[in-house]
C-alpha cells in the first residue's frame, strides 16, 4: 500500500513538473499572465508530493518493509535506525529520489524568494528547473523506481554497504546534492536570460546569491567527502583523484569561475556571454558527474551498481539539457548587447584570468579522467591515469592562481596603474617570503623547498587580503565605523580567500610531513616516531549490532605522559561478509594521530598502521572558511533589502527584450 | 558566429565518446602479449609430477591454452564446452592449472571430464603472472610457431567459439 | 635476516595478506622503493585499489615477486617494465611518457597557453574600443 502510494506521488509530481515547465515558459513567450502565474504554485505543489514520496520511502526503511526491492537490497533487520534512514539515499534509486526532492526544494526556494523579480523571468527560471525535474522523474519511473516491489518477500535484507554505515553518509551526499542541484538555479537563470534576451547586470545581481549558495554547499559536500574518506577508509588519505571525486571537483572549479565572473558582470556589465556559458557548464558538469557515477563507463570506487541502460538514459538527459542549452547559447549569445570596457591593468582582467585558470584546471582534470576512455575508443591501448598524473599537473596550475588572488584583491576596477600598487605588493611579497622562509626553517624538516613555497603562498594570500581591508580604512577618521560599513560581501571575499590559504597550509604540511608506519605489534609492544610513543595495550573481541569486531587499544604518549588512548577496530559485517576497518583518531588543530588495525599475524600479534599527520585538519578548516565566506557574500545587504529605485522595479506585465 | 558554436561541438564530441564508453567494459584488461611469443615456462604436469611441460610443447600445432582451477566457479560453466570442442573439433587444448591443489584439481577433472592434452601445474601462480593472468578462466590461442594470437577473458561461450576462436584457429591451421 | 623472517612469515601462513605484513629490507632505500612502488601500481583484481592496499591473491603474488626483484637489485624502471610487459600500461597509475600519451602530458600546458592568448586578445580588443575613463574604486 505504502510503496504504491509512493509511486503515485511520483507520478503526480511528474504531471506537475510537466505543467510547471510547459505553461510558464510558453506564458513568458506569449505574455500570458495566467500561465506564468502557474509557475510558483505548481513548483510548490510538486515539492509537497516529492516530500511525501521521500517520507514514504523512509517509512518503508524504518518499518523494515522488505517487500520493497530497494529496501531489501539496502537494509537489514539488524541495521541501526539512523542508518536505516540514511540508507534511503545510500544506493542508486533512493539517491535519485533525493536528487529530485532537492531540485524541487531549490525550485520552492526560488518560488518564494523571488518576489522582486519580474514574473516573466521567474516563470522561465521555474520552467527550466521544472524541465530538469521531468527528466529525473522520468528516469526514476522508467528505469530506477525506488518503490518497485520484490516478490516473494525475502526474510531479511542484504544490509547497507558497510562503508556507508557511518555518520559521514548521513550528511555528505545531501550536501553534495544541494550543491550539484543548486547549480540548476544558476542554469535556470542563464537559460531565462538567453530566452528573454535580457542579459545585463541586473540579471547578474539576481543570480549571484543563488549561485554562491550552491557553491557553498558543494564546497561543504566535497570537504565532507574528503574528511569522510580520511577517517573511514583507514589509510589516512584525503584525496585520490578518483573519477567520481574529479566529477565533483570540476563543477566546483567552474562554480568558482562563475561566482567571480558574476561579480564582474554585476559591477561592470562585462563578460555577459561568458558568465552565461559558465553557468551552463557548471550544471553540465553536475549532470556529467551523475552520468559517470551511474553508467559504468569508468572504473571507480564510488560507482553505484552500474547498468548500461541507465547510462543511456542519463546520456540522453545530458544531450537534451546541455545540447539544448548550448544550441540556445549559440543562437542567442551573438545578440547580447556590448557591455563595459576596461584597460589591461584592471580588476576585470584579473577576474578574466581567474576564469582562464579555473577552466584550464577543469579541462585538465577532464582530460585526465576521460583519457583512458578516449584511448580505448580509438583502439590505442588501455592505460591508467591516476593520482601521480593529477598531482603533477594540477599543483603547478595553482601557483599562478595564488599570485593572482593577491593582486586581484587590491587592483581597482576599469583602470588602474601598476605604479600605484607595485611597491605595496613588493613589500607584501617580501614579508610573505621572509615569514614563510623563517617559519619553514624553524618548524619544518622535510621537502623544505616545497613546504616553504606552500607557506609563502599562503602568507601572500593572507597578507594581501588583510591589506585590502586596510586600504578601505585609509583616510577614515573612525576606523571602527569604517570597518562596520564595509559591505558584508567584501568580508565574505576576504574570509573565503583566507580559507583557501588555510587549506594550502594544511595540504602543504600534511603532504610533506606525514609519517606512515606499518608495524607488527603484539600486546605490550611499542613503536616510536614523530616524538610520540605508541604502545599496543590490549586486543579484545567486541560485538556490534550487525558486525563482529576485534578492537585494539593503543596508548599514545609523549615524553612519558599519556596523550590519548585510541581504539581501532577490524569489523566483519556478517550479512555481506565484508571486512571494514575503523580507525582510531586523536584529532588536533596542529596534528592528527591515527591508528588503524590491519590483519592478524602469528600468535597474538597484528599488523598496525600508525600515522602522524600534522595540520591535516587545516584542509577542511580552510574549506569551512571558504564556505563561511560564501555565506557572508550571499547574504549581503543589497540582496536582501527591497530596492526602492523605480528604474529597477519592473512590473509583471513588462515587455521582454527580444 | 562560429565561436559561439564551439561549446556545442565540444559537447557533441563528448557524447560520441560516451556512447562508445557505454558499450565498453572498463574492467577488461587487454593483453600486451598478442602477436608475441608465448612466454617461456617449465612446469610439472598436473597428472605426473615427474613429467615436464614447457612452452615448446605448445609448438608445432595450433593450440588453446586454458587457465583453470578447481576453485573457480566460472570454469565449471565453460568446461563442458571445452570437453566437447576437444572431442569433436580436434583442437589441442592445454590446461594451465592455476594456484590449485593437486588432489582437488585431479578430482575436478575426473568429475567434469578432461579436455586437455596435458595440464601444467602452476601452484605459485608465477607462470600465470608471466602470461598476464588476472582472473580465471582465461584462454589463449597460440599458433604453430608458439605465438599468442588471441586472449579470451572470462568463460568461453558458444558465441565466442563460433565467431572468433574457431575461425581464427582454422585460419592459423591453414597458414604455413 | 629481516627479509628471511618476512619470507618465513609469508610462506608459513598460507592466506596471510602480505599487504599487512610489514616488509623490511636491510636497506632503507629498498624499503622506500618498495613503499612508493606499491602506491603506483594498480591491483588488477580489485581495480580500485593499489598494490599497497589490496588483499587479493594476485596482489599478494605480485608483491612477492616485487620483493624478490627488489632484493635482486632491480630498479624501479625494471620492475615497472616487468609489469607492463605482462599487463600493459593499465597497471601503472602514472601514465608513461610515450607516443600515445604525449597529448595527455602536453594537454594542460597547451590549454593554458591557448587560454592566456585568448584572454589577452579579448582584453586588447575591447580596451581599444574604449575612451580613457576615470579610475574607479569599488
Amino acid at each position: 500500500m505504502i510503496p504504491e502510494l509512493g509511486q503515485l506521488t511520483l507520478i503526480l509530481a511528474l504531471a506537475l513538473a510537466i505543467v510547471q515547465t510547459v505553461l510558464p515558459i510558453a506564458g513568458a513567450q506569449l505574455r500570458n499572465y495566467s500561465w506564468m502565474a502557474l509557475a510558483r504554485p505548481t513548483a510548490q505543489l510538486q515539492f509537497i508530493f516529492l516530500a511525501i514520496a521521500f517520507a514514504l520511502l523512509t517509512w518503508s526503511f524504518i518499518q523494515h518493509d522488505f517487500s520493497v526491492a530497494y529496501v531489501a537490497n539496502n537494509s537489514n533487520s539488524m541495521l541501526p535506525l539512523m542508518y536505516r534512514i540514511s540508507a534511503v539515499w545510500g544506493a542508486h534509486e533512493g539517491s535519485l529520489l533525493l536528487w529530485a526532492l532537492i531540485l524541487s526544494g531549490w525550485t520552492l526556494a526560488v518560488s518564494i524568494f523571488s518576489q522582486r523579480l519580474p514574473l516573466y523571468f521567474v516563470a522561465r527560471v521555474i520552467g527550466v528547473m521544472g524541465s530538469v525535474s521531468i527528466g529525473f522523474l522520468l528516469f526514476m519511473l522508467l528505469t530506477s523506481n525506488p518503490f518497485d516491489r520484490l516478490l516473494p518477500v525475502p526474510m531479511d535484507g542484504a544490509d547497507l554497504n558497510p562503508l556507508l554505515q557511518d555518520p559521514g553518509l548521513i550528511i555528505h551526499p545531501p550536501m553534495l546534492y544541494m550543491g550539484y542541484v543548486g547549480f540548476s538555479v544558476a542554469f535556470g537563470f542563464a537559460i531565462a536570460a538567453l530566452l528573454g534576451g535580457n542579459l545585463d547586470s541586473a540579471w547578474a545581481r539576481w543570480s549571484r546569491p543563488w549561485t554562491i549558495m550552491a557553491w557553498v554547499f558543494l564546497t561543504v559536500g566535497i570537504a565532507l567527502g574528503s574528511w569522510w574518506a580520511y577517517y573511514e577508509l583507514g589509510w589516512g588519505g584525503w584525496w585520490f583523484w578518483d573519477p567520481v571525486e574529479n566529477a565533483s571537483f570540476m563543477p566546483w572549479l567552474i562554480g568558482t569561475a562563475l561566482i567571480h565572473s558574476l561579480a564582474a558582470t554585476e559591477k561592470r556589465d562585462v563578460f555577459k556571454n561568458w558568465t552565461v556559458l559558465l553557468a551552463i557548464c557548471a550544471f553540465a558538469l553536475s549532470l556529467l558527474g551523475t552520468f559517470l557515477v551511474r553508467s559504468g563507463v569508468l572504473t571507480s570506487v564510488h560507482a553505484f551498481a552500474t547498468d548500461p541502460t541507465r547510462g543511456v538514459f542519463i546520456l540522453a538527459l545530458l544531450g537534451v539539457y546541455i545540447g539544448g542549452s548550448l544550441l540556445l547559447y549559440a543562437w542567442r549569445a551573438p545578440s547580447t548587447l556590448k557591455g563595459g570596457t576596461f584597460s589591461l591593468f584592471s580588476r576585470e582582467t584579473f577576474l578574466l584570468f581567474n576564469s582562464v585558470f579555473m577552466v584550464v584546471s577543469m579541462l585538465t582534470i577532464l582530460l585526465g579522467t576521460l583519457y583512458p576512455l578516449v584511448m580505448e575508443a580509438m583502439n590505442m591501448g588501455k592505460l591508467s591515469v591516476g593520482a601521480p598524473y593529477f598531482n603533477a599537473v594540477f599543483v603547478p596550475l595553482m601557483l599562478p592562481v595564488i599570485v593572482l588572488i593577491g593582486i586581484g584583491a587590491i587592483v581597482r576596477w576599469r583602470n588602474d596603474n601598476w605604479q600605484r600598487i607595485s611597491k605595496p605588493l613588493a613589500i607584501l611579497l617580501g614579508v610573505s617570503a621572509v615569514t614563510g622562509v623563517i617559519t619553514g626553517l624553524l618548524l619544518l624538516e622535510s621537502d623544505i623547498f616545497i613546504s616553504i613555497l606552500g607557506l609563502v603562498a599562503a602568507f601572500w594570500i593572507i597578507l594581501t587580503s588583510l591589506s585590502a581591508v586596510r586600504e578601505r580604512l585609509k583616510n577614515r577618521q573612525n576606523k571602527w565605523l569604517a570597518l562596520a560599513n564595509i559591505p558584508r560581501s567584501f568580508y565574505g571575499m576576504t574570509l573565503a580567500h583566507i580559507g583557501f590559504a588555510v587549506m594550502i597550509i594544511g595540504i602543504t604540511i600534511t603532504s610533506t610531513h606525514s609519517v606512515d608506519v606499518h608495524e607488527r605489534m603484539a600486546p605490550g609492544d611499542s613503536v616510536s616516531f614523530a616524538n610520540y610513543e605508541f604502545t599496543l595495550d590490549s586486543l579484545r573481541s567486541v560485538p556490534g549490532p550487525n558486525y563482529k569486531a576485534t578492537e585494539a587499544v593503543v596508548n599514545v604518549s609523549r615524553d612519558g605522559k599519556l596523550v590519548s588512548t585510541l581504539r581501532t577496530q577490524k569489523r566483519l559485517y556478517t550479512v555481506r561478509n565484508m571486512p571494514m576497518t575503523e580507525a582510531g583518531i586523536d584529532a588536533g588543530l596542529t596534528r592528527d594521530i591515527y591508528v588503524s588495525l590491519g590483519e592478524p599475524l602469528d600468535g597474538d600479534a597484528w599488523s598496525l598502521r600508525l600515522y602522524h599527520k600534522p595540520f591535516v585538519r587545516w584542509i577542511w578548516l580552510g574549506a569551512l572558511f571558504m564556505a563561511a565566506g560564501g555565506i557572508l557574500a550571499a547574504t549581503d545587504r543589497r540582496y536582501r533589502l527591497r530596492i526602492k529605485n523605480k528604474a529597477t522595479q519592473v512590473d509583471d506585465n513588462s515587455v521582454t527584450a527580444k | 558566429m562560429w565561436r559561439y558554436s564551439f561549446p556545442l561541438l565540444f559537447f557533441v564530441g563528448l557524447v560520441v565518446l560516451f556512447i562508445f564508453g557505454l558499450q565498453n567494459d572498463p574492467s577488461k584488461v587487454p593483453s600486451p602479449l598478442i602477436d608475441k611469443p608465448a612466454p617461456p615456462f617449465a612446469l610439472d604436469t598436473l597428472h605426473d609430477e615427474n613429467k615436464k611441460i614447457t612452452h615448446d610443447t605448445l609448438k608445432g600445432q595450433v593450440t588453446l591454452l586454458n587457465v583453470w582451477a578447481s576453485w573457480c566457479a566460472a570454469c565449471r560453466v565453460e568446461h563442458p564446452l571445452l570437453v566437447r570442442v576437444a572431442r569433436e573439433d580436434g583442437i589441442a587444448i592445454y590446461g594451465l592449472n592455476y594456484k590449485d591443489e593437486r588432489p582437488n584439481a585431479l578430482q575436478w577433472l575426473k568429475q567434469l571430464g578432461d579436455p586437455y592434452v596435458d595440464s601444467a601445474f602452476d601452484q605459485q601462480g608465477d607462470v600465470g603472472i608471466d602470461y598476464g593472468v588476472y582472473g580465471v578462466p582465461e584462454t589463449f590461442v597460440i599458433d604453430k610457431q608458439g605465438y599468442i594470437r588471441y586472449k579470451h577473458i572470462g568463460p568461453v561461450e558458444q558465441e565466442d567459439l563460433d565467431n572468433i576462436i574457431m575461425p581464427m584457429v582454422r585460419q592459423l591451421e591453414n597458414a604455413s | 635476516m629481516k627479509t628471511v623472517i618476512a619470507f618465513l612469515l609469508l610462506f608459513n601462513l598460507g592466506t596471510l595478506s602480505a599487504a599487512d605484513v610489514p616488509i623490511r629490507f636491510n636497506d632503507i632505500e629498498k624499503d622506500n622503493l618498495y613503499d612508493s612502488l606499491l602506491e603506483e601500481i594498480r591491483c588488477l583484481v580489485c581495480q580500485n585499489q593499489s598494490l599497497a592496499d589490496s588483499n587479493a591473491e594476485l596482489a599478494q603474488d605480485l608483491r612477492r615477486q616485487i620483493i624478490e626483484m627488489i632484493d635482486a637489485g632491480k630498479t624501479e624502471n625494471d620492475i615497472k617494465a616487468f609489469l607492463v610487459e605482462r599487463y600493459g600500461d593499465f597497471v601503472l597509475y602514472r601514465p608513461p611518457l610515450q607516443e600515445n600519451t604525449w597529448l595527455l602530458w602536453a594537454g594542460p600546458f597547451v590549454f593554458l597557453v591557448i587560454g592566456i592568448v585568448v584572454a589577452i586578445i579579448i582584453i586588447r580588443r575591447q580596451a581599444n574600443n574604449s575612451a580613457t575613463q576615470e579610475p574607479n574604486n569599488d
